[in-house]
């Protein structure tokens, strides 16, 4: 039977239409923000602070414009490289733990598990100055690398438990008679586990990616100029003298966008990545 | 070789006799793999959290050099008998469970109208994630600026009038915008929950001559409670270190009306610069959530069961 066809779901009539038109509202009141943040940031600053707002104008790029002359390149430059290899290290470090927790389980690896899972409920709050401290000991701060290490332990957990769950879904009598063949473990990886795990792979990767590009409260305390991510420039934008809201709305949808994009494109993914691997 | 376990089965085979040398080698060719993730977790999550015990026994303001010195436990005394921390716990309290319970409903609510076929459910699907996926900073300034501006926001745009929301009723502000941002993650959840219920079940149920209401909360709901569980013991563990939206819309204020615990420390650390203090309030605050902690993973490990039984 189909989902269409059953008769619990089969919208009908006058009352299907209802639920159709307030599924459409409740869309379009939650896009309403984004919407804004985007017509705002074609608008010119008059505009933008206009009362009441103005919803029919001429769209400029004077606010795009301001954006890059305050220079934001390096800003996105870092935001790229600390997102993108920490997540790299995430999945290095992540997926050969996620082996021995799942395949080749070790012993006690259900408290390991949730020696992972708990370091992620500790307040992040409580580590920071220590953190910072080291940090400065060191000479690290404001230093890209910093925060590569950072994301990676931030999102070490979430990794370890959704490739846990993607390791698991390869069918043990696969493994077993690779090894009957006489497969050796780089070639039972190479053949059997990758081409299975691949998607899950790209799951993981989209969820640390998201939360590293994010990332604000280690940026802003451990970050000026030199290593300062994109959420670091917005907070830069706010004056106050002046008006700033169409920059400002300009400067988040550019720094909104490769998440939006991303999430859009994998929505699948996102499901059970935000979950951890727990709902498929 | 024989022994090897392949599967993912609850209980690894533990061997009965006495270990031998080739066992144990056996053993750590098992670990190995897991040793670099645990090492790096170990290092950089709780060696830091042992400095910030050392730290909280030191009268140290970073503003007064050289009066660094040891108290002992003076930092805790003055941590714990000010309300500031106390007053910091109840606004977490509140708009943790405020904005976790709100974003739940509401999550619920979009699930069960995306869980039938329409005309453009998938582009419905797709503008209700979109909040999820705005940068938080982004969306914090966006709140405050863009919507709640007493003179030029939207909120007064369309509604007029000329209330200032974030000075006037800043938690709800806080709320409003952490539950724009998080319910499409509890819906995403709630509708994969949905999904995955038997259709068998339901028209059992029809047949018997439940009505749509009676299906919903005696089938349903109850088959959905691990799904909401888990979205809300996932929002909890990120919504209680809350920290872009309280430092962007409110800075804590007006007052302390808003300070949530992290924006607590934050201040007395990077403001006050009272390093002794902000480690001994970090110290207490770790402490309570390890006793919150040990429920949720209770509920993580329940929710864990299930998956295995499956």
């Amino acid at each position: 039977m189909t989902r269409t066809a059953s008769p619990a779901r089969r919208s009908a009539g006058r009352t299907g239409a209802a639920w159709t038109v307030l599924a459409w509202l409740a869309g379009l009141l939650f896009f309403l923000p984004v919407a804004w943040m985007v017509l705002t940031g074609f608008k010119r600053e008059v505009d933008a602070a206009s009362n009441p707002p103005s919803w029919f104008f001429t769209p400029v790029l004077d606010g795009y414009r301001q954006v890059f002359d305050r220079d934001i390149t390096p800003y996105l430059l870092n935001s790229v490289m600390a997102s993108v290899l920490s997540t790299l290290l995430v999945l290095v470090l992540a997926t050969p733990a996620a082996y021995a927790l799942s395949i080749r389980p070790v012993e006690r690896w259900r408290d390991v598990l949730f020696f992972f899972i708990s370091t992620k409920m500790l307040p992040v709050v409580a580590a920071l100055l220590p953190i910072y401290l080291l940090v400065q000991d060191l000479g690290m701060l404001d230093n890209v690398w910093t925060l590569i290490v950072l994301y990676t332990a931030m999102n070490l957990p979430l990794a370890v438990w959704m490739m846990r769950s993607f390791l698991l879904e390869v069918p043990a009598a696969l493994i077993e008679a690779a090894a009957m063949d006489g497969a050796d473990l780089l070639v039972t990886i190479r053949r059997i586990l990758v081409p299975i795990v691949a998607p899950g792979l790209a799951a993981t990767a989209l969820i640390c990616f998201i939360f590293s590009w994010n990332e604000f409260f280690f940026a802003v305390n451990l970050t000026a100029t030199r290593a300062g991510t994109s959420p670091i420039f917005l907070v830069g934008f706010i004056t106050s003298e002046g008006l700033f809201l169409a920059r400002l709305c300009a400067a988040a949808t550019i720094v909104s966008l490769p998440v939006v994009l991303a999430g859009w494109i994998a929505q699948k993914q996102l499901v059970r990545g935000l979950s951890m691997g727990a709902v498929k | 070789m024989t022994t090897t376990s392949t599967t993912g089965a609850d209980a690894p085979p533990r061997p009965t006799v006495r270990p031998t040398r080739d066992d144990r080698r056996h053993r750590w060719t098992r670990r190995a793999p897991l040793l670099p993730a645990l090492v790096f977790a170990i290092v950089v999550t709780q060696l830091p959290f042992l400095f910030t015990l050392y730290l909280s026994t030191q009268s140290w303001n970073a503003l007064r050099p050289g009066s660094r010195e040891f108290i002992g436990l003076a930092n805790y005394a003055t941590v714990l008998t000010d309300g500031r921390l106390r007053a910091a716990l109840l606004n977490t309290v509140v708009l943790t469970a405020s904005s976790v319970i709100a974003s739940v409903l509401l999550g619920l609510g979009l699930a069960i109208l995306l869980d039938r076929k329409f005309p453009g459910r998938g582009i419905v699907r797709t503008l209700l994630i979109t909040p999820f996926l705005v940068m938080p900073m982004a969306a914090a300034l966006l709140w405050k600026h863009a919507i709640y501006n007493p003179s030029y926001g939207l909120i007064n745009g369309i509604l007029g009038g000329s209330t200032d929301w974030v000075s006037q009723y800043p938690m709800v502000s806080v709320v409003a915008a952490l539950v724009w941002q998080w319910t499409p993650f509890m819906m995403l959840i709630i509708l994969a929950g949905l999904q995955s219920q038997s259709l068998e079940t339901l028209e059992a149920a029809r047949v018997d001559g439940a009505g749509p209401w009676q299906t919903f909360t005696r089938i349903t709901l109850p088959y959905l409670r691990p799904y909401l569980e888990l979205g809300a013991l996932l929002g909890s563990i990120y919504l209680v270190q809350t920290f872009d939206a309280v430092f962007t819309i409110t800075q804590g204020g007006p007052g302390r009306a808003t300070t949530n615990l992290p924006y607590e420390i934050y201040l007395t650390t990077f403001r006050k610069f009272e390093y002794g203090e902000a480690a001994a309030a970090g110290v207490v605050v770790v402490i309570g959530t390890i006793i919150v902690a040990t429920f949720a993973l209770r509920v993580i490990s329940s929710l864990f069961r299930m998956e295995d039984a499956r």
